[in-house]
């Protein structure tokens, strides 16, 4: 293709549009953030200029810290994300593996199968859901998100591994079973250890639907002490008086930064897991 | 030599003797259902149950905490008879459309700005995801202070531009509530669209374009005729996904407007929650959620039989 623009061209079919979708991007970010740093007397004053900090303060990550369970929180969501990340690679392992490989009556159905549980959204199951872990005697406990978190993670990861593993050249495993390994030593010792890439990937993916989640942790996990940083902000921090702004922008930013840095550690993976997820099926 | 062979001798054994068990194991269907038999189970458990044990629970009157009884198809004649709930399905149909346009034209001049060369490219790409990555309610939340009441700073560039005072009620007027958590659901989405459509956009090999300049197409001919039609089945697959996601929306509304106000950003999901959870009839609640099932499941066998040819 022609490329060679002119300044004005480039800025028109470059620049431009490319900066206007940053600001929008991020504008949410950056209010945060100025939000955050903002005594309560420049916050809640509608005729200084809102865009900038004048005096910059940390009262409101101090409060945050220290009166509320957020810190309680952020180990929760954390050790949530981390185990059901955890089980669902290994449970998405056990799926993919013989799919990709193996032929046996009922491997397209198992498939077709996987792929119409990763599509089915919680809102169609949270209140028979609801109702099992109630009788499971396991309403406010973390095993209940543990639990019910891998139910949309599992044919997920199943089914991105899926698709990174059919990529891999199969000679390896072939020359280790020539060699008189067992199937399950193939797999382990041979295939496995080749797949870190998608493994980073998927549980990239994983980790981020674990923080992000909402629907099941509001309804299983009504105690402070074993609450979410997305429920806790919710239902602790938005209070009935005006003057909360400063701290609840401070947890949502503090929220944001765990999964931000993971995401901006792997950004490659992830764009290939979100890519591959879609493009090469 | 003798080592080498009785080596070989050795390694030979087990699978010439075949100790029975182990060769069973390693039968491929054998050893495939035996490892996929735990997540298996444990879809059907927490998934599959869930969903069959769902249909009952709306074919009963099941007040939280009480035993059900059948009722038969009450529930959703009563659904049938409520005015809210149509006017529930037509909030839903009608987010669902207008965001699921504006993610995908959004997403496509995304990816046609990004799919050109300058630098730092790679970064920008990265922050661009960034709405996607961060946990949806916590971006809510900055969304819902942007548009307050009282300290809008939207409202205070709107009032700088000589918008009369307080500004528009972003979230208290019926119209403007819709149209707020439709743009910021898009808000959300788009950067899935625009890095997805844009990893496409790459494959598109150059030579197409330049022989379609050659034969003198103009740049809207060259997206017109050579672009849209190779990117047609991202696209698609793209929207098949926003759909279904964009359809049982809960976290954005739930945030932001609880439904409100006077029910017009109520959506399936929402409701749901509202008459399970609320007013606690269980059974109620899962005739409102499973209504959504006939419109998904029709994507879902679509995306899933479209996502196996792929």
């Amino acid at each position: 293709m022609v490329t060679g623009y002119g300044p004005i061209e480039r800025v028109v079919r470059l620049s431009l549009p490319v900066g206007l979708f940053l600001v929008l991007a991020l504008f949410p970010f950056y209010w945060m953030a100025v939000t955050s740093l903002k005594p309560n007397a420049e916050l809640y004053n509608r005729r200084v200029m809102p865009l900038v900090v004048y005096h910059p303060t940390l009262k409101h990550y101090v409060d945050l810290l220290t009166q509320t369970s957020f810190l309680t929180w952020t180990w929760n969501t954390m050790l949530v994300a981390v185990v059901s990340t955890a089980i669902s690679l290994v449970f998405g392992v056990m799926l993919a593996y013989p799919l990709a490989r193996m032929r046996f009556a009922g491997a397209g159905l198992i498939a077709m199968t996987v792929a119409a549980v990763y599509l089915v959204p919680q809102p169609l199951l949270f209140i028979p859901l609801a109702d099992v872990i109630n009788r499971l005697d396991l309403g406010n406990t973390l095993t209940a998100v543990i639990l019910t978190y891998p139910t949309m993670l599992v044919p997920f990861c199943a089914w991105l591994l899926l698709g990174y593993f059919k990529t891999v050249p199969k000679e390896l495993e072939e020359a280790a079973r020539i060699d008189g390994a067992s199937r399950l030593q193939t797999m382990r010792r041979i295939f496995l250890p080749l797949c870190t890439p998608g493994f980073i990937s998927a549980g990239i993916f994983a980790f981020t639907l674990s923080q992000n989640e909402f629907l099941y942790a509001l309804i299983f996990l009504t105690k402070s002490s074993v609450r979410t940083v997305p429920v806790g902000v919710i239902a602790e921090l938005i209070r009935g008086d005006v003057f909360y702004w400063g701290q609840l922008m401070a947890g949502a930013l503090l929220g944001s930064i765990p999964v931000a840095i993971i995401y901006s550690f792997f950004v490659e993976h992830y764009v290939a897991g979100l890519t591959s997820g879609s493009v090469k099926g | 030599m003798t080592i080498r062979s009785e080596s070989i001798a050795r390694l030979a054994r087990p699978t010439r003797r075949a100790a029975p068990l182990g060769a069973w194991l390693d039968r491929e269907s054998v050893f495939s259902w035996l490892m996929m038999a735990p997540p298996l189970l444990f879809l059907a458990a927490f998934v599959g149950y869930p969903f069959f044990y769902g249909i009952l629970l709306s074919l009963q009157d099941r007040p939280v905490a009480h035993p059900g009884t059948f009722v038969g198809l009450k529930n959703f004649a009563t659904n049938f008879r409520d005015a809210l709930f149509w006017r529930v399905a037509f909030n839903t149909f009608l987010y669902t459309a207008i965001a699921t346009l504006l993610k995908m034209v959004g997403g496509l001049a995304l990816a046609l700005a990004m799919n050109q060369q300058f630098p730092l490219k790679n970064l920008v790409r990265a922050l661009l995801l960034l709405p996607f990555i961060v946990p949806t309610v916590l971006s809510t939340v900055a969304w819902m202070w942007i548009l307050d009441p009282a300290f809008s700073v939207l409202n205070w560039f709107l009032i700088a531009l000589g918008v009369p005072k307080p500004g528009p009620s972003w979230l208290g007027n019926p119209i403007l509530a819709m149209a707020s958590i439709i743009v910021i659901n898009t808000w959300r989405g788009l950067p899935f669209y625009g890095i997805t459509l844009l990893a496409g956009l790459q494959t598109v090999p150059p030579e197409l374009y330049e022989a379609a300049t050659i034969d003198g197409a103009s740049g809207w001919q060259r997206f017109r005729y050579v672009t849209l039609p190779l990117l047609k089945p991202i696209i698609l697959i793209v929207t098949l996904f926003s759909v279904i996601f964009t359809f049982a929306d809960f976290q954005l509304v739930y945030v932001l407007t609880h439904g409100g106000p006077q029910n017009a950003t109520q959506l399936f999901a929402t409701y749901a929650f509202d008459v399970a959870m609320g007013a606690g009839q269980l059974g109620l609640g899962a005739s409102i959620a499973l209504a959504m099932f006939p419109a998904l499941a029709l994507l879902i066998v679509v995306l899933t039989l479209y996502l196996r040819r792929g």
